[in-house]
Order: C-alpha cells, then sequence, then structure tokens
C-alpha cells in the first residue's frame, strides 16, 4: 500500500490508482443507495398522491375521538392522536420495565435455586425453567388472560382481602395512596436516618480498612430505616392516607385498578423471560471456576461473601451480555399485547390510530422507530454497566 | 398474528406503490378478468353477514355482493376468493391491492371516503350502533350505562360513537378494544364488560354466538347512523361502476319482481321495459359497463335478488331474523333505492 500511495501518478490513469479507486467504488454504491431510496420514497409519494391517500404527520394533532382503558396521564377523548401515541408510548414502557424487574428477581432466585444442594428445590426449579421458556410467549398470555383473570368472578362477587383489595374480572383493584398533612414530617425523619446512615456506612469503611475489623452496616441501616421514620409515624400519625375501592353501581370506585390485561401480561412476560433469566445466570455462576471458591474458602471468607464478593462479580461478567438481549425481547414481547387488547403502541397506535387515520405507512414507521429506540436505550445502558463491571486489567 | 399480516400488508402498499409508477385505470377489471376471479375482502366471521358455514363455504349477504359481481363478470357466481379480514387490516388490505373490493360490513364516513383514498359504491344494508347487555344488570336504557366497562372491537365507527354517546350524555365509561368480535363476545361473557357495542346487525349475531343467548338483551336505543357497503380503491372507474351496479341489479331487480326463480323466464318474455332493459333484452347497458348481456340475468339467477339474499342471510329465511325495516325497498317504507338502468 504504502509503495503504491507514493507511487508517481501518470496523468489520467486514476484508475490504476488503488486509492482513488477505492473512493470512486464507494462514492459509486452511497450515491446508488440514495438515488434507490431517494426513488422509492419520491415514487411512493407521488402514488399515494395519486390514489388520493392522505400523506403527512399533520394527523397528530388531529382528535382522536376514543376512550382508552388505561392512561398513565390525563386523557379525554378530545385529545389529540399525539397524545394517544404518548399513552401508547408509557403503557409499553410500563409493562417493560414491571417486567424486567420482576424477571430479573425470578430469574436470578430461579438461576441460584437450580444450583441449590437441596435436590427438591434445584428440581422445582429445573421443571420450571423448562415449562415455561418451552411455551411461546403468546400462548402464555393468551393463557392468563383467558383461562386465568376472565375466569375470575365479576365486580359483585369479588374476592375481598382485607376488605382493601378486591380481586375480579376486572382486574386488582388496591387502595390508592395520598399524602396526609404529616407526610413532611415523614420524609424529614426518612432525610434523617439516611444522612445517619451515610456516615456509619463512611466510619465502618474507615475501621475496616484501619484495622479489618467488619461491622453489619446493611442490618443496622435497616434497622435505622425502620426505627426514626416508624417512631415519626407513632408520634404523628400516618404519613400516607388510604383511599379503599369500594362498589358503586357496575364497578368498584376510588383506589387505583391494574387491569387485568396489564396483570396477564406482566405475569406472561416475567415468567417467561425469568426463565431463560435463570438459565444465564446459572451459566455464569458455573462459569467461575471452583478454584475461586475454594481460594476464598482458604482465605477465610464465609460463604455468604464468597458469593457476593468472589462469585457474582466474576460471574456477571458472563451474564450480563446474554441478559441484554432477554431484556430486549422482553421489550419486545411486550407488542403481543395486542392478542389481549392491552392499550400499548402496537394495540393503540399501529392499531386504533392507524385505522382511524389509515394513514398505515407513517403509523407503521413511527412504531418501528419507537420500537427501535426503546430496543437501542436498553442495550446502550446494559453496554455502559457491563462497561462498568468487566475486568480490568492493570 | 394479525400485527404481522397488518404489518406485511404495509410493505406490500410501500412496495407496490414504490414499484408501480403509474396508476392506470381500468387496471382492476383487467387484472381481475385475466386472473378469472373476484379478490374479495370480507369479515373474520360474521353470521348472516360473511361467514364460512360447516363445510367452508362462505356465506352472506356481504357475500352476496361478490357473488353477484362474479356472476356478472364471468357468468359463474363461485369464482370468488375470499380473504377474511379484521376491522383493522380491512383497509391496508384494499389500499395495498390484496383484495379487488372489500365487502365487510364497512361503515361509510366522510374521512374514509375522503383520505383513505377509497370509493363507496353503495349501501347494501343501513345499520345503526346499539348495546347488548346481560339482562342480569337489570338495564332497560342505554342511559343507565354511566360507568360501565364496554368492549368494543378496535378500528371501528363504534369506537368514537360510543365515545361520542357517553360524552354527549354525561356518562362515564372504559372501554376494552379487542380485534376481533370472538374476543368481545367471550369478554362480555366472562363479565370483563359489562356492555357490548356494535352495529345492531352484529350484536343479533354475536348474540346467537353466545353460550347462553336469552340471558342477553339488546338495548332500544341506537345512536348512531351505520350505512354499510362495498368499497373499492380511487381512481378506478371503471371497476367503481361494476361494483356499484352488481349491488344495484339485486335492488332493482327486487322492485322488479325479479326472482332467482322466474328471470330465465323473464328474460324472455318480459313486456315491462324496465326489466327489458335491466336484463339485456333491450340496448347495450351490460356493454356500456365493460360486462356480458346477460349480466344481470346471471346475477339473479345465481345469487338472487336484493329481497332474496336478505331474507336468506339475515332476515325471515335465517336465524337472525332482522326485520327489513331500513332496509326495506323504497317503495315499501325503507331506504334502498337504485337508479334505474337505461
Amino acid at each position: 500500500m504504502q509503495t503504491a500511495a507514493k507511487a508517481p501518478r501518470l496523468k489520467g490513469s486514476i484508475w490504476t490508482d488503488p486509492k482513488a479507486r477505492a473512493w470512486i467504488f464507494q462514492l459509486v454504491a452511497i450515491v446508488v443507495v440514495v438515488a434507490l431510496g431517494w426513488f422509492l420514497y419520491n415514487n411512493t409519494m407521488i402514488n399515494l398522491e395519486k390514489r388520493g391517500i392522505t400523506t403527512g404527520f399533520a394527523f397528530l394533532n388531529n382528535t382522536a375521538g376514543f376512550g382508552i382503558a388505561q392512561h398513565l396521564v390525563e386523557y379525554t377523548e378530545t385529545d389529540s392522536y399525539g397524545r394517544v401515541f404518548l399513552i401508547g408510548l408509557l403503557n409499553t414502557l410500563l409493562v417493560s420495565v414491571i417486567g424486567i424487574v420482576m424477571a430479573t428477581l425470578l430469574g436470578f432466585i430461579l438461576g441460584i435455586a437450580r444450583l441449590a444442594p437441596n435436590w427438591l428445590i434445584s428440581r422445582l426449579a429445573t421443571v420450571y425453567i423448562e415449562t415455561f421458556r418451552n411455551i411461546p410467549p403468546l400462548l402464555q398470555i393468551l393463557f392468563w388472560y383467558f383461562a386465568v383473570m376472565l375466569s375470575l368472578p365479576g365486580p359483585r362477587q369479588s374476592l375481598g382481602i382485607f376488605d382493601n383489595f378486591y380481586l375480579n374480572s376486572r382486574g386488582l383493584y388496591i387502595p390508592a395512596p395520598g399524602v396526609s398533612q404529616v407526610f413532611g414530617l415523614f420524609l424529614a425523619a426518612l432525610a434523617v436516618s439516611i444522612v445517619i446512615i451515610v456516615v456509619l456506612a463512611r466510619w465502618a469503611r474507615a475501621r475496616r480498612e484501619a484495622t479489618g475489623q467488619i461491622f453489619p452496616v446493611v442490618l443496622t441501616s435497616i434497622g435505622i430505616l425502620l426505627l426514626v421514620p416508624g417512631l415519626a409515624i407513632l408520634v404523628a400519625g400516618s404519613p400516607v392516607e388510604w383511599t379503599a375501592p369500594k362498589l358503586t353501581g357496575f364497578n368498584f370506585t376510588g383506589g387505583w385498578v391494574l387491569i387485568p390485561e396489564l396483570i396477564a401480561l406482566t405475569l406472561a412476560l416475567t415468567m417467561y423471560t425469568a426463565a431463560f433469566i435463570a438459565e444465564i445466570v446459572r451459566a455464569g455462576i458455573q462459569s467461575v471456576s471452583h478454584g475461586q471458591t475454594e481460594a476464598a474458602s482458604s482465605l477465610g471468607l464465609p460463604p455468604g461473601r464468597t458469593l457476593r464478593l468472589v462469585i457474582i462479580p466474576q460471574a456477571l461478567r458472563v451474564i450480563i451480555p446474554p441478559l441484554t438481549s432477554q431484556y430486549l425481547n422482553l421489550a419486545k414481547n411486550s407488542s403481543l399485547a395486542a392478542a389481549i387488547g392491552y392499550p400499548e403502541m402496537v394495540s393503540l397506535f399501529a392499531g386504533t390510530v392507524l385505522n382511524q387515520t389509515g394513514q398505515a405507512i407513517e403509523v407503521i414507521a413511527i412504531t418501528m422507530s419507537v420500537y427501535l429506540a426503546i430496543s437501542i436505550s436498553i442495550s446502550m445502558l446494559m453496554n455502559w454497566y457491563n462497561k462498568r463491571i468487566a475486568l480490568i486489567e492493570r | 398474528m394479525k400485527m404481522v399480516k397488518t404489518t406485511l400488508a404495509v410493505f406490500a402498499t410501500a412496495a407496490a406503490l414504490g414499484a408501480s409508477t403509474f396508476v392506470q385505470a381500468g387496471a382492476t377489471l383487467d387484472a381481475v378478468k385475466k386472473k378469472g376471479f373476484v379478490q374479495c375482502g370480507i369479515s373474520d366471521g360474521l353470521p348472516g353477514f360473511s361467514y364460512a358455514d360447516d363445510k367452508g363455504n362462505y356465506l352472506g349477504l356481504d357475500v352476496d355482493v361478490c357473488r353477484a359481481m362474479a356472476a356478472a363478470l364471468f357468468g359463474d357466481a363461485s369464482k370468488v376468493r375470499y380473504s377474511p379480514l379484521t376491522a383493522k387490516e380491512r383497509f391496508t388490505a384494499l389500499q395495498s391491492g390484496e383484495v379487488d373490493v372489500l365487502s365487510r360490513n364497512t361503515t361509510w364516513t366522510s374521512s374514509r371516503d375522503a383520505s383513505l383514498g377509497l370509493n363507496f359504491t353503495g349501501v347494501n344494508y343501513y345499520d345503526g350502533q346499539g348495546f347488548l347487555v346481560n339482562k342480569k344488570l337489570g338495564v332497560t336504557s342505554a342511559k343507565q350505562l354511566d360507568g360501565a366497562t364496554v368492549c368494543i372491537q378496535a378500528g371501528t365507527t363504534t369506537e368514537l360513537n360510543a365515545s361520542d354517546y357517553f360524552r354527549a350524555n354525561g356518562m362515564s365509561f372504559t372501554p376494552i378494544t379487542y380485534d376481533t368480535s370472538d374476543e368481545s363476545a367471550k369478554s362480555l361473557e366472562s363479565g370483563r364488560c359489562d356492555v357490548l357495542t356494535s352495529d345492531q346487525s352484529q350484536l343479533y349475531a354475536q348474540r346467537i354466538k353466545l353460550g347462553s343467548p336469552d340471558d342477553y338483551v339488546v338495548l332500544p336505543e341506537v345512536i348512531s347512523k351505520e350505512p354499510l357497503g362495498p368499497v373499492v380503491r380511487h381512481g378506478d372507474d371503471e371497476w367503481f361502476d361494476i361494483v356499484k351496479w352488481s349491488l344495484y341489479a339485486m335492488i332493482n331487480a327486487e322492485e322488479l319482481g325479479i326472482t332467482s326463480a322466474n328471470v330465465e323466464e323473464m328474460a324472455k318474455t318480459t313486456k315491462n321495459p324496465d326489466a327489458a332493459r335491466l336484463l339485456g333484452m333491450e340496448g347495450e347497458y351490460g356493454k356500456e359497463l365493460n360486462l356480458p348481456k346477460d349480466w344481470a340475468v346471471q346475477i339473479v339467477k345465481q345469487v338472487g335478488n336484493y329481497g332474496e339474499s336478505f331474507s336468506r342471510n339475515v332476515g325471515a329465511g335465517s336465524e337472525l331474523k332482522i326485520e327489513r325495516g331500513l332496509n326495506a325497498l323504497w317503495n315499501n317504507g325503507g331506504l334502498q333505492y337504485a337508479p334505474p338502468v337505461r
């Protein structure tokens, strides 16, 4: 390469210069790709116009005119399609976030349980994993929705728990928290206890580094967190006022409701993805050689600390990359909710809005971009975390 | 999955629109004649309108429109292929050219006519939206539905009408939307919703599909106008005319007393000039429509007139037993009125 580039170029023989040739080929390739894209776009626009199909994104400002079962932000029928888009997005994110947190917890417990020395526990975990990861997620969603949630009794025969929680085919009704007058005092107590814990943790760390003695920071912190705000509650009363759901007319009113579509979807996605995460966790733990455990023991570390300080940090390096894929899968599988009418991105925006406006190309393009954006965000977050825990070679 | 189908249809639309450099009038008719059958978009199963019987034959009022077109075009009503579509899929399927005509209890509205690039060819059923409730609730009027949970099919005018109705009457409601009418019915039975709202004709059809139809009652209120009819794409007027006149031929035949039983006889002997023109004895009216001379004879012989089709599919001769009502002929107190053939 060096000699070729330095060689004196003959006039008019640009083709004999490999560097120039490479540039030309790449330019041609770019021009062809751009031209093809432009041709497709332009042709689509011309033909859409010829057929009298409205184009553009102006429809986002039009009035939607239909109701939505679950909206995390204020919504009425007179709001715009743009608002509907926001509600669909929030509902998708809600399911994804709850699903990811719960699947991770359940997955870690199951993964560790599968390696447990107790025969019964490890077999139970194995059975769970093999069952749930081998049934398609759509079927699991339909099962939880039609076979479990919708088979519950109607509102007037609800299963009541402590007269505050009600479970029926309309969902789970829970008391709604409201801020009471003494909420400020409670917050202050909480802040005081956090300050105490931070000071304590610093002191414990300094002492450990100086003397090697260990102070049980975690247990003490929990104690402080319970004690100080607990005292505040005892003195001033509850910081939160609960509004219990009550049966009026057709439905329960007051309180919060978790609609059955949300419950079914979250349960199905959590249980499905947890089975995969469990296997990833097991693989990660098994990838740390037994010598590490033995070395830790010979240094006098108790088993709990061995797991926390030696095994898990090394296992995480193996766990995080495939875990990212599972999170992505979960976020994307949430679109299966369209089958049970949970109002998320696909069923609400790519379904109802698409049909009411008829602007299929725009709506599908927006929906695809949203999933792309969600997935890339998860990916970036996990890659950042992966880099942080990666082996730092010195 | 439905979503996959919708997405595919969208890609197909994009691809079709991107690749074809021009739209030609008459293209649909030529393509249909070349392939030898009509690709007809119908519902995903609505008794009386479009559904498959236990032998897999498609039947119904909407299906009869497709069969009439095939009879007019090819002299054989069976030259139709059907694409069952959900409410959400239907317009994309038509826009992308997946179907030649959509005959799927679709409400004619201004925005669908204007901004979707579609043309409604007429009305084969005048409908209105109603409510179906469980008798146990003790509700006798839609005005008592404040706070109710309502099951609706996604992507329909019904969704909008229900919102309008509850808003106009100062009532609140929770909508639960499903892709298919079967899912809505299942939800009503399980008590997920108190009310199912849809076009009245559909409510009667869904009621007989429920486990115990007698426990459910259709409320008296009709809250909207729902003129249902066949739809075609913009920009192909020849095809538009054929779909339109296939339906009008059936309505005119009923008005003139031409039935599947007497059509062949009348085509030879009739003295009524209107009937003579419709049945091709006088003039070149078939040719003007790019159809054979005996187009209307074939329609009535193989499919029947509008009254026969109505009675067989949704009326007295069917399980649904819906009254003619608005769908009676204009000279019988109804709205069905076809322009004359001349």
